[in-house]
C-alpha cells in the first residue's frame, strides 16, 4: 500500500511540475481535419449515478433468497424480461432485451473492487479514478487515457463529457477533457469577441517563453477551449443525425454524441451521466421511470448507429458506483450496497448475453454481494481491446482481461 | 523590473487575507508591505466570535440520546428501529441546510472581516483537515477549532481537530477498537496531517493505531476517552517505546522536525509559490521548529521576508474558487439577495466548503481550472453584473440522504426561474469604488484599474480586447464595464 500511495505522490509533483516544463503555447486554429472515420472504435460510457440497484434491473427469478429478502420490492418472475430460465430484466428495459436477442448486449455480473466503500462519493472516485479502496488519486483513468493520447496536440477532443461540469475520470496529469452541454451553446460562449481577440493577441506577445507559468497554463486551457468548441461545433453539424430523440436530457445527450460519431469527430470517448438511482424510499417508481428514459434514449441510439452502419464501431457500457443491499429496507428502498452489474451494449461483441453466473445470494458479506469481477479488469479490456491503448500504463498495474471484446 | 509597493501591497493582502477591498485602496501606495503586514496581524489577534448556524432542531437532536424512546414502551423494535432511521434522515436533512449556512456565514467573514489573515489561515487548514460529515453540529465544533487556533499553536490545532467528533467519525475512530484496531485515523493523522508520505512505517501506523484506541465522541460532540477498548499495552512508535496513548503519540510527532518541514512545504507552496525554494522551506521549519509550531510567527517570517515580495511570487498563484469568490465581493461591494448562489458556484468551480473530494482535500493550482470551470469564471464579473441566470448545474452527489437535491431553495418562487435557472441577485454599491478611484480621465482610469486587479505585468491582457467588453457611454458605464473586464481575464485569476 505503501508504493502505492507514492505513486499517487508521483503523479501528483508530475501535474505540479508540468506547469514548468517549456512548452510551446498550443494556439493555432486546427481546421478540423482530425476524424476518426468508420472502423475506429468509439466507447460511450453511461454512468447511473446514486447507485443502481442491480438485483432489480437482471432479476434471478429463480432465487428463493431474493423474494424473501424484497417482499414488496421483488419483481415477479412473469413481470420480467426474461433471458435465461433464471435471469429476467427489469420490464421497462424493451430495447436491452431486443439487443440481448439479437446478440448484441453482454452482461456482466458481480462486478465490484476489493474493501468496498458505501460512500457515494468516494465509491464514485474509486471508480472514476480507478484506485484502489485504500488509495486516493487526483486523476481519472479517462483522463490518464487522454494523457497518452494527446501528448502534444492541440485538440483535446479525444474525451469528451456531456455535462456542464467535467467528472474526475476525464482529468488527466497533463490534459483535462473538455466537458460541454450543448455544442452550439460551447460555441457561443467561447465565441465572444473579446476571449478570441485575448487569446490571440496573448499568443502574439508571448511565443518564446523559456518557462511556462500559470498564467500560461490559463491561456493554453482557454485556447484549447476556443479550438475546441470551434471543432465540435462544426462536426455536431457537419453530418447531424435525423434520428428522433427522446426530448429528454439523456435523449438530448446520445443525439449530440451520435451526431458527433456520425460526423467522424475525432473523439474515441464518450462520457454520459443519468441519475438519480439513490432508492432508499419508494424505489420501484423511481427505477422504472429512469430506466424508461434511459430505454427510449438508447433505442434511438442503438437504431441511429445501425442504420448509419457504425454500430460495430460502437461499444456502450453502464455502470454504477455500487449496487444496493440485497435486502429490502423499511421504507419500501433499498440502501447502498456493494458489487453490482454492468451492460455492454454493441455490434462488435465477441460474447454476447450473461458473460458470468448470476450473484450468489448465498455467500454475503454483512448482506451485500460478493464481488467477482474487479471492475478494472473491465476498464484494461476496453482500453487495451477496444481503444488499443496501454492499460497497464494508465491504470498503474496489470489486470486480467476479459474476452467480451 | 522593480516591483513597487502598491503591487507589493496586493500581493500580500491577496495571499495573507482575501484581496484588496475597496474602501481601502487610497492607502496602498504609502504604506510599506511591513507595516500593513502589522496591521494584518494585529486585526487578526483574538479570535473572532464563533459562527453559529446549527438550527435548534440538530442541537436539539444530538443533545439528548439517539432517540428517546422511553415513553414509548408500546413500541415494537422495529418500531423503534424505523423512529431512530427517521430522525437520523432529519438530522441529515437539517444539517444539510445548516452547513449551507455555515459556508455563507463563513464566506462573509472572508469579505467583511478585519481578521483577514486568520480567515485565510483558517480557509488553508480547513483543507488541511479536511472532513466531510453531514453534521452540522460536528462540522461547526471543527471549524470553532479550526478558526480559534488557525494562527496559535499548531500542536494545539492537532490536538483540537484529531479530538472533535468531526475527524474522528470522518475517519473511522470509533471504530478503532483494542480487540479490532481500524487504522485510518492514524495513517491520515501521520500521512496527511504532520509527517508526510515516507516518514513513517506501516509497523508505525499499526502501533499508532492501537495507542488511538479509545478515542471517540459523545453524541454532543464532546471527546471522550474510552478506557474499556483502549489498548493499555507496550507500543513502538517513530523510534521509542512506551506504553503510549493518543496524545502521547501526538507528542511523539511533533517532537520530529519532518512535521515542521512538512507543514512548511505545505503553507510555502499555497502561500508563497507552487515551485518550493528548499533553502528558504528549510529555513523557515527550522524557525517553525523552535519557536514549536507558532503560526502566527511562521506567517510573520513568510510575510516579512524579502523573497516573498521577489518578481517571481508576483501572480503566480491560482485562486481558489472561495479565494475568488469572496476577492470579487471584496473589490465590489454588493448585496446578494440570494446569498444561497455562492455554494453553488462553490461547487461549480470545484471548491465546495465542507465537502472536500477527499481526505486529502483540495488538490490546487492548476487542478481548479479546466475548460468548464475557467469558462464559468470567466463570465461571472458580467453575471453578477448583469443580473443574469446561471443555468449550469453541478454534479449531484446523488444522495437522497444528503439531501444533495436541495441545493437551493426555491426562495419564494423569486430566485430560482423556471427552466432550472439561478440568478445571482447581487446588487453592487459601485459609489465606494468611485469615490475612493476618484478619476475621470480614462486611460489613466484603465492604468490604475488594471494595477489594481490584474497582478501581472501591465498589457498581459491584451487592452484591446479587454476594450471589447467595455461601455463608453458615460463616465459610469465605463468605469463598471471596465471592471467587468478586468475581472474577466485569465489575469484575475491569479493573485
Amino acid at each position: 500500500m505503501l508504493l502505492q500511495r507514492r505513486t499517487f505522490l508521483k503523479m501528483g509533483s508530475l501535474a505540479t511540475a508540468s506547469l514548468f516544463v517549456p512548452k510551446m503555447l498550443q494556439a493555432i486554429i486546427r481546421k478540423g481535419d482530425e476524424t476518426l472515420p468508420a472502423g475506429n472504435k468509439v466507447l460511450v460510457i453511461l454512468q447511473l449515478s446514486g447507485g443502481n440497484d442491480g438485483l432489480n434491473t437482471v432479476i434471478p427469478v429463480r432465487n428463493d433468497i431474493y423474494y424473501r429478502s424484497r417482499p414488496a420490492l421483488g419483481l415477479a418472475r412473469e413481470k420480467t424480461l426474461s433471458l435465461t430460465d433464471e435471469a429476467g430484466l427489469h420490464p421497462e428495459l424493451t430495447c436491452f432485451k431486443s439487443l440481448y436477442d439479437e446478440g448484441h448486449l453482454g452482461i456482466l455480473n458481480s462486478v465490484g473492487y476489493p474493501d468496498p466503500d458505501r460512500s457515494h462519493f468516494r465509491s464514485m472516485d474509486i471508480w472514476q479514478s480507478a484506485s484502489a479502496s485504500s488509495e486516493v488519486w487526483q486523476t481519472g483513468w479517462l483522463g490518464r487515457y487522454l494523457d497518452q493520447q494527446c501528448k502534444a496536440c492541440d485538440l483535446p477532443t479525444q474525451a469528451l463529457e456531456i455535462d456542464d461540469t467535467l467528472s474526475l475520470a476525464l482529468k488527466g496529469e497533463l490534459q483535462k477533457a473538455i466537458a460541454l452541454k450543448d455544442p452550439r451553446q460551447l460555441y457561443n460562449n467561447s465565441h465572444q469577441e473579446y476571449l478570441k481577440r485575448l487569446s490571440e493577441a496573448y499568443r502574439a506577445g508571448h511565443h518564446q517563453l523559456e518557462h511556462e507559468r500559470p498564467v500560461d497554463y490559463l491561456y493554453q486551457t482557454m485556447a484549447g477551449t476556443l479550438n475546441s468548441a470551434d471543432y465540435i461545433f462544426e462536426k455536431s453539424k457537419a453530418k447531424e443525425t435525423t434520428t428522433v430523440y427522446p426530448k429528454t436530457e439523456l435523449g438530448k445527450n446520445l443525439k449530440t454524441i451520435a451526431s458527433l460519431i456520425l460526423s467522424e469527430a475525432n473523439t474515441r470517448v464518450y462520457y454520459v451521466s443519468v441519475g438519480s438511482f439513490d432508492t432508499h424510499v419508494g424505489q420501484e417508481g423511481q427505477q422504472a421511470r429512469l430506466f424508461k428514459q434511459i430505454n427510449e434514449a438508447v433505442t434511438a441510439f442503438t437504431q441511429d448507429m445501425k442504420d448509419n452502419r457504425r454500430f460495430e464501431d460502437v461499444l456502450l457500457f453502464t455502470f454504477s458506483e455500487f449496487g444496493r443491499r440485497v435486502a429490502q429496507n423499511a421504507s419500501n428502498g433499498t440502501d447502498h450496497g456493494t458489487a453490482n452489474n454492468m451492460f455492454f451494449i454493441g455490434g462488435g461483441l465477441k460474447q454476447q448475453g450473461l458473460l458470468n453466473a448470476l450473484p450468489n445470494l448465498e455467500e454475503l458479506q454483512d448482506g451485500d454481494l460478493k464481488y467477482e469481477v474487479d471492475f478494472k479488469s473491465v476498464y484494461a479490456t476496453v482500453l487495451k481491446q477496444w481503444l488499443a491503448a496501454d492499460d497497464v500504463a494508465i491504470l498503474g498495474k496489470e489486470m486480467p482481461r476479459l474476452s467480451f471484446i | 523590473m522593480a516591483v513597487n509597493n502598491q503591487t507589493r501591497n496586493q500581493h500580500l493582502l491577496g495571499r495573507a487575507g482575501f484581496g484588496i477591498a475597496a474602501s481601502t485602496l487610497q492607502r496602498l501606495d504609502d504604506i510599506t508591505p511591513h507595516k500593513l503586514y502589522k496591521r494584518l496581524e494585529k486585526a487578526s489577534a483574538t479570535p473572532t466570535k464563533a459562527l453559529d448556524t446549527v438550527s435548534p432542531f440538530v442541537k436539539e437532536a444530538m443533545a439528548g440520546k439517539e432517540m428517546d424512546d422511553s415513553n414509548n414502551a408500546m413500541m415494537d423494535t422495529d418500531a423503534r428501529k424505523a423512529a431512530r432511521a427517521e430522525q437520523r434522515k432529519q438530522i441529515n436533512k437539517q444539517s444539510n441546510a445548516d452547513i449551507r449556512q455555515l459556508s455563507i456565514a463563513w464566506m462573509n467573514e472572508m469579505v467583511s472581516s478585519e481578521a483577514q489573515l486568520r480567515e485565510k489561515m483558517a480557509l488553508f487548514w480547513h483543507g488541511h483537515f479536511a472532513s466531510r460529515v453531514n453534521n452540522s453540529l460536528y462540522q461547526q465544533q471543527l471549524l470553532r477549532v479550526i478558526r480559534e487556533n488557525a494562527l496559535g499553536s499548531f500542536g494545539d490545532l492537532l490536538r483540537g481537530v484529531s479530538k472533535s467528533a468531526s475527524m474522528l467519525a470522518f475517519l473511522n475512530n470509533q471504530q478503532n477498537r483494542k480487540k479490532k484496531p481500524n487504522e485510518n485515523f492514524a495513517r491520515e493523522v501521520m500521512e496527511l496531517f504532520t509527517l508526510g508520505r515516507g516518514h513513517y512505517s506501516e509497523k508505525d501506523i499499526k502501533e499508532a493505531a492501537r495507542a488511538f484506541t479509545g478515542w471517540g465522541f459523545e453524541r454532543d460532540g464532546t471527546f471522550v476517552f474510552r478506557e474499556k477498548v483502549h489498548d493499555e499495552g507496550m507500543k513502538t512508535i517513530l523510534g521509542s517505546g512506551g506504553n503510549f496513548d493518543g496524545d502521547a503519540v501526538l507528542d511523539l510527532i511533533l517532537q520530529q522536525k519532518q512535521t515542521a518541514l512538512f507543514l512548511c512545504t505545505k503553507i510555502y507552496r499555497y502561500f508563497v509559490n507552487e515551485v518550493v525554494d528548499t533553502q528558504q522551506v528549510g529555513w523557515l521549519a527550522d524557525r517553525f521548529y523552535s519557536s514549536q509550531y507558532d503560526i502566527g510567527k511562521l506567517m510573520h517570517d513568510i510575510f516579512t521576508s524579502d523573497w516573498f515580495y521577489e518578481e517571481r511570487n508576483i501572480g503566480t498563484h491560482i485562486k481558489s474558487p472561495v479565494e475568488y469568490l469572496a476577492g470579487i465581493r471584496r473589490f465590489l461591494p454588493m448585496t446578494l439577495r440570494n446569498e444561497e448562489v455562492q455554494v453553488l458556484l462553490q461547487r461549480l468551480l470545484g471548491q465546495w466548503l465542507f465537502n472536500p473530494p477527499n481526505v486529502a482535500g483540495w488538490p490546487g493550482g492548476t487542478a481548479w481550472i479546466d475548460s468548464s470551470s475557467l469558462m464559468l469564471r470567466l463570465r461571472i464579473p458580467g453575471l453578477i453584473r448583469g443580473d443574469e441566470t446561471i443555468s449550469i448545474k453541478p454534479k449531484g452527489n446523488d444522495d437522497v440522504q444528503m439531501g444533495g437535491k436541495e441545493l437551493l431553495p426555491a426562495g419564494g418562487g423569486k430566485t430560482k426561474k423556471a427552466g432550472g435557472s439561478y440568478q445571482m441577485l447581487a446588487h453592487i454599491d459601485w459609489t465606494v469604488l468611485d469615490k475612493a478611484l476618484d478619476e475621470t480621465n480614462r486611460e489613466v482610469l484603465y492604468n490604475k484599474l488594471e494595477a489594481l486587479l490584474l497582478q501581472t505585468p501591465p498589457g498581459s491582457a491584451d487592452k484591446d480586447a479587454v476594450m471589447k467588453l467595455v461601455d463608453q457611454t458615460t463616465d459610469e458605464t465605463y468605469l463598471q464595464t471596465l471592471v467587468i473586464a478586468l475581472m474577466s481575464t485569465p489575469e484575475y485569476q491569479l493573485c
